[in-house]
């Protein structure tokens, strides 16, 4: 009995950090409505700048907390920064397009610190007066952690008298309820936001200097620490502050308890609970229907069918890239043969994001799932290479349409959440199923049939799969179930009021998605000779997701451009420098304020410009 | 409609790539008399992914390279140069670098990866492409034993061999209940089950009470602890390292974990992981390593002064494995008096070589080196974790016997 109180007291010391992080992250979400992937940079920001203070202060008790202090209000200020000089350009574009932008701040905070700080772990000191245990029912229990335990409340108590006595607080509260009305009323809406992003930032550098006397501040902790903070937060309802803090109880307790009694799946432990709670309550424990959660597109221009021209263009432009094995290195060809691959799984993504509205932080399931797919009936049944390659998109479709059925009976970010939560079932799945899956050294000797074994070969199959089913993906857009799949995304209401069953639309875009990802999954695989977990983990979806929005949203091409050129500036950078993450970051972040609308999007609009019509030209464009 | 921008940014990027100039080698090799040319290596590692371990380990093989130049080169006085590549930790990011380097940059060999599964695949991308590759330092077994294969050598201790080396010294002590905790991957579980089984071969009244399995990088430290203790075992097996490592020496002290516990740890005493833990080192912990400042061999000692005279600081772990594989690349070179791959293979196979732990050879049985590692215990001198008591463990003492080898490798 006693062990179990202790280890419940573990559980609330694990709890307290988390809800400080997603205490802030929450309440960024909750006027904003900006998905906030930095906020893990914060944290781990808030981790080194505490060290570097305490380092130097933290042996008396006012110099620790000074330093801990000190470290939280840098970072919130660096978020202000943030949000002034980046995010503020942004709120007129589709709001997905601030998640992009702080992907970019992700990447060059990670290089900025590992230049700043170097790459070793440091280890902190530990607080002053708080370095040893008292005992608890016989058990010695760290001082410092009971502190955690008791600041926790704490901070709910203070962020709550702060939203409900303070004239800040209620204009924060009125933005979190209804944005527009709030600026309707005089309410300068930018030095709100930038008030809140500082106070979002500063509790998540909070968390992260709290942590120096816990563990070794390192690099990792930024995406380490992201994701969980999601996850308490949708646990708990978007925008809200006592879910947050339930939430964050919660988890901590299952994580305490859960590794007694499953020690083998902590990996997967919080995103089932997430998924559990997600399906039985669509928003989240606390959160409330009204709060409109992020569409992957608000209603904008229709997209326009091709007219003849265009498919002459295209044919032509076709048979170029057909033919640049003509003139083309091995080198060029196998960047050229992802390019098209990862076009298709950006496209894919596309189907769902731009078209459906639904945004996907789980793509990366689908296409590790075509991949294994292929990869297993090689390896087991001693398939051919071509009937692999059928059978990714079916093993992958098939996934994607079980968790379909539950994913789009949600939306937006709770959506969103869903779909990792099914994403990291799927992928500690493989890399626990030693047996079958080879686990994290994954499967080798994937390769191509002997007669397109050659890179030019290969490359051409890559070109005619992945361009046929583009070309299909194309034909959805325009059929009637585009239409529809549109509709839905423009108005759910009206689009149920005409007849048209939105949710099975959407579940049918669902897995025909993740069919199309399968495929480029099964073709990945075969380009690179094996498969590993990392293909369905957390980054492999990102990047897609990073893909279509870079590309831009309201067009079709846009998601190939867009992987296209993350690809490309990915590899050449990697090749060129050891900082390639602050390079990517850094054009990231200049793509984003120079194209808001994505970079087809930007010559989309310039084509218009051009041509004096405003969309709506009698000749219809490319 | 916009399938047009789509053809136009691939070709645009098609183009970029076909016109991209040849990349400047990172180590520029000195003008010797090139007799067609010098030798180039391609090298992989996880430069960004894992800074902390890859960093030293490129320095090391920076003092190998000039060191083999200065001293005239390789054979036909051809230089040896290396274009090194970041695969940020990705198989697949590994591979593509691996595919550049072979295609754009006529590489005779490989070189590099530091986790496990960017080297398993690899190895597979070398034995598909027959070329030779050098695996510096992943751990994992099956490299070289389940998934080996004709061109992949390997020159780390493997996860068996440090896991016996610790069994040894493990069965020495008095404990019988034995607890175990390890990050939840193939290196973690592996290292466990071999401890288990040649702990329990030596001592087979030992018995293992309590598991944990933490997500690497993720391990809930304060519950992970009192998990431990609550089965009250007499000693633990720790398998966990770097940041994670940290928390569960931090938690493990202030909960009274350690008192009156043996510990014995895997990789602790390398200076990568025992460093950053200050003065807060567990003391008294068994494990493998590598005291760098200790070690008072003539071979140790001029490389070890080498380094310092170059880098300004000691050799960690990595440095010795970075200068070791090129050294080990320069000998097989040499010894195959050219960069044909067949010869070079056949060259490593049985390659004996001087390394800074002493002479070492490449076994012809499994290609595995039999360099070894340090076996001591952890103690804090002047605010400073370092090894005592230790003891240079020779690679070639803890390798399963060749039969049981030769059944877990596949037929060539």
């Amino acid at each position: 009995m006693d062990f179990y109180f202790v280890q419940f007291l573990s559980g609330l010391a694990t709890a307290a950090t988390l809800f400080l992080v997603s205490s802030g992250l929450t309440v960024i979400f909750g006027v904003t409505r900006i998905v906030n992937f930095a906020h893990g940079s914060f944290y781990m920001l808030g981790a080194y700048v505490a060290w570097s203070l305490v380092e130097r202060w933290g042996d008396t008790p006012p110099g620790f907390w000074g330093g801990v202090l000190l470290a939280a209000v840098t970072v919130g200020v660096l978020g202000a920064v943030m949000e002034v000089v980046l995010l503020r350009r942004l709120y007129r574009s589709p709001e997905l397009f601030q998640l992009l932008a702080t992907f970019g701040v992700v990447l060059i905070v990670q290089d900025a610190a590992s230049w700043l700080w170097g790459p070793e772990d440091l280890l902190g000191r530990r607080a002053p007066l708080l370095r040893g245990s008292v005992e608890v029912l016989g058990q010695p229990f760290p001082l410092y952690d009971l502190m955690l335990i008791v600041l926790g409340p704490l901070v709910l108590v203070a962020l709550l008298l702060l939203f409900h006595r303070t004239r800040w607080g209620t204009l924060v509260r009125a933005a979190t309820r209804d944005r527009e009305m709030t600026a309707a009323l005089g309410v300068d809406q930018a030095k709100l936001f930038t008030s809140v992003l500082f106070l979002g930032s500063a509790l998540a550098g909070l968390g992260g200097a709290l942590q120096v006397p816990r563990e070794a501040v390192n690099l990792h902790m930024d995406m380490a620490m992201v994701v969980e903070a999601f996850v308490v937060v949708v646990v708990g309802g978007m925008g809200s502050l006592p879910g947050a803090f339930v939430a964050s109880l919660l988890i901590g307790q299952l994580q305490a308890f859960g590794i007694l009694v499953f020690p083998q799946i902590t990996l997967v432990l919080v995103f089932l609970f997430m998924a559990v709670v997600l399906v039985l309550r669509p928003y989240g424990l606390f959160g409330r229907p009204e709060e409109g959660p992020p569409a992957g597109e608000a209603p904008g221009p229709p997209l326009r069918p091709d007219g003849p021209r265009a498919a002459t263009v295209s044919l032509v432009l076709l048979a170029a890239l057909a033919a640049v094995p003509l003139v083309a290195g091995d080198y060029a060809l196998i960047v050229l043969t992802e390019v098209v691959i990862l076009a298709l799984l950006a496209s894919s993504l596309h189907l769902l994001t731009g078209l459906g509205g639904l945004v996907s932080f789980g793509h990366a399931a689908w296409f590790g799932l075509g991949a294994y797919g292929a990869a297993l009936l090689v390896r087991d049944a001693g398939a051919p290479m071509l009937p692999a390659l059928a059978a990714a998109p079916l093993v992958a479709g098939l996934g994607a349409l079980v968790a379909g059925w539950f994913c789009v009976r949600r939306s937006g970010l709770y959506f969103a959440m869903l779909t990792l939560a099914f994403a990291q079932i799927v992928w500690s799945v493989t890399f626990q199923w030693y047996a079958v899956t080879g686990g994290d050294n994954g499967i080798l000797g994937v390769w191509p049939a002997d007669w397109a074994s050659s890179k030019a070969v290969y490359y051409e199959l890559t070109l005619l799969l992945a361009g046929g089913t583009l070309w299909l993906l194309r034909r959805a857009a325009f059929a009637p179930f585009g239409y529809a799949l549109r509709a839905g995304r423009d108005s759910a209401l009206r689009a149920e009021a005409v007849g048209i069953d939105v949710r099975h639309r959407q579940w049918m875009a669902f897995t025909l998605a993740g069919a199309c990802a399968g495929l480029a999954g099964g073709l990945y695989a075969f380009a690179h000779g094996s498969v590993f977990p990392t293909l369905m983990a957390v980054p492999v979806s990102v990047d897609a997701l990073v893909m279509v929005l870079l590309g831009g949203l309201r067009t079709l091409a846009g998601p190939a451009a867009g992987a296209a050129l993350f690809h490309g500036l990915e590899t050449e950078a990697m090749r060129l420098t050891d900082y390639w993450r602050l390079v990517l970051g850094l054009v990231i972040v200049v793509l984003v304020l120079a194209f808001p609308q994505g970079v087809v999007g930007f010559a989309r609009s310039l084509w218009d410009r051009r041509r004096g019509g405003n969309g709506s030209a009698a000749e219809p464009v490319a | 409609m916009n399938r047009r921008h789509t053809l136009r940014f691939l070709g645009m990027a098609a183009a970029a790539w076909l016109a991209g100039a040849p990349v400047p080698a990172l180590v520029a090799a000195p003008a010797l008399a090139a007799d067609g040319g010098p030798v180039r290596v391609g090298e992989i590692n996880s430069y960004t992914g894992l800074p902390a371990f890859t960093l030293p380990y490129r320095q090391g093989w920076q003092l190998a390279v000039e060191e083999i130049n200065a001293a005239g080169g390789l054979p036909g006085g051809r230089a040896l140069e290396v274009i090194s590549r970041d695969d940020a930790g990705k198989p697949d990011d590994a591979v593509r670098a691996a595919g550049e380097l072979l295609a754009n940059e006529r590489v005779d060999l490989l070189a590099g990866t530091y986790f496990s599964h960017v080297g398993l695949a690899v190895a597979d991308f070398a034995a598909r492409n027959r070329i030779p590759f050098v695996a510096a330092e992943p751990l994992t077994d099956a490299i070289t034993w389940q998934k080996g294969n004709p061109y992949t050598f390997r020159l780390r201790p493997s996860t068996y061999m440090q896991a016996a080396m610790l069994a040894e010294e493990a069965a020495k002590l008095p404990a019988t209940r034995w607890a175990t905790v390890a990050p939840n991957y193939e290196y973690g579980q592996s290292a466990v089950k071999w401890f288990r089984a040649l702990l329990k071969e030596r001592r087979p009244d030992v018995e293992f009470v309590a598991e944990q399995w933490p997500a690497q990088g993720k391990l809930e430290a304060g519950p992970t602890v009192q998990a431990l203790a609550a089965a009250s075992p007499e000693a633990i097996f720790n398998v966990t390292f770097g940041a994670d490592l940290a928390k569960f020496v931090r938690e493990g002290e202030q909960r009274g974990l350690f008192r009156n516990r043996a510990v014995v740890s895997l990789l602790t005493g390398e200076p990568e992981y025992l460093e950053p833990l200050r003065d807060e080192a567990p003391e008294g912990w068994i494990v493998t390593g590598y005291p760098a400042e200790q070690i008072d061999t003539p071979e140790h000692r001029a490389f070890a002064d080498a380094y310092r005279k170059r880098f300004g600081e000691w050799p960690k772990q990595g440095s010795v494995v970075g200068y070791t594989t090129f050294k080990a690349i320069a000998a097989a070179i040499t010894k195959a008096g050219g960069t044909d791959p067949e010869a070079v293979t056949a060259a490593l196979k049985g390659l004996e070589l001087p390394s800074p732990f002493g002479p070492i050879v490449f076994r012809a049985l499994d290609h595995q080196a039999t360099m070894g590692a340090y076996v001591g215990r952890t103690a804090v001198r002047g605010g400073k974790p370092m090894m005592v008591d230790w003891r240079y463990a020779p690679g070639e003492a803890y390798l399963p016997p060749d039969d049981a080898v030769r059944a877990m490798r596949p037929v060539e």
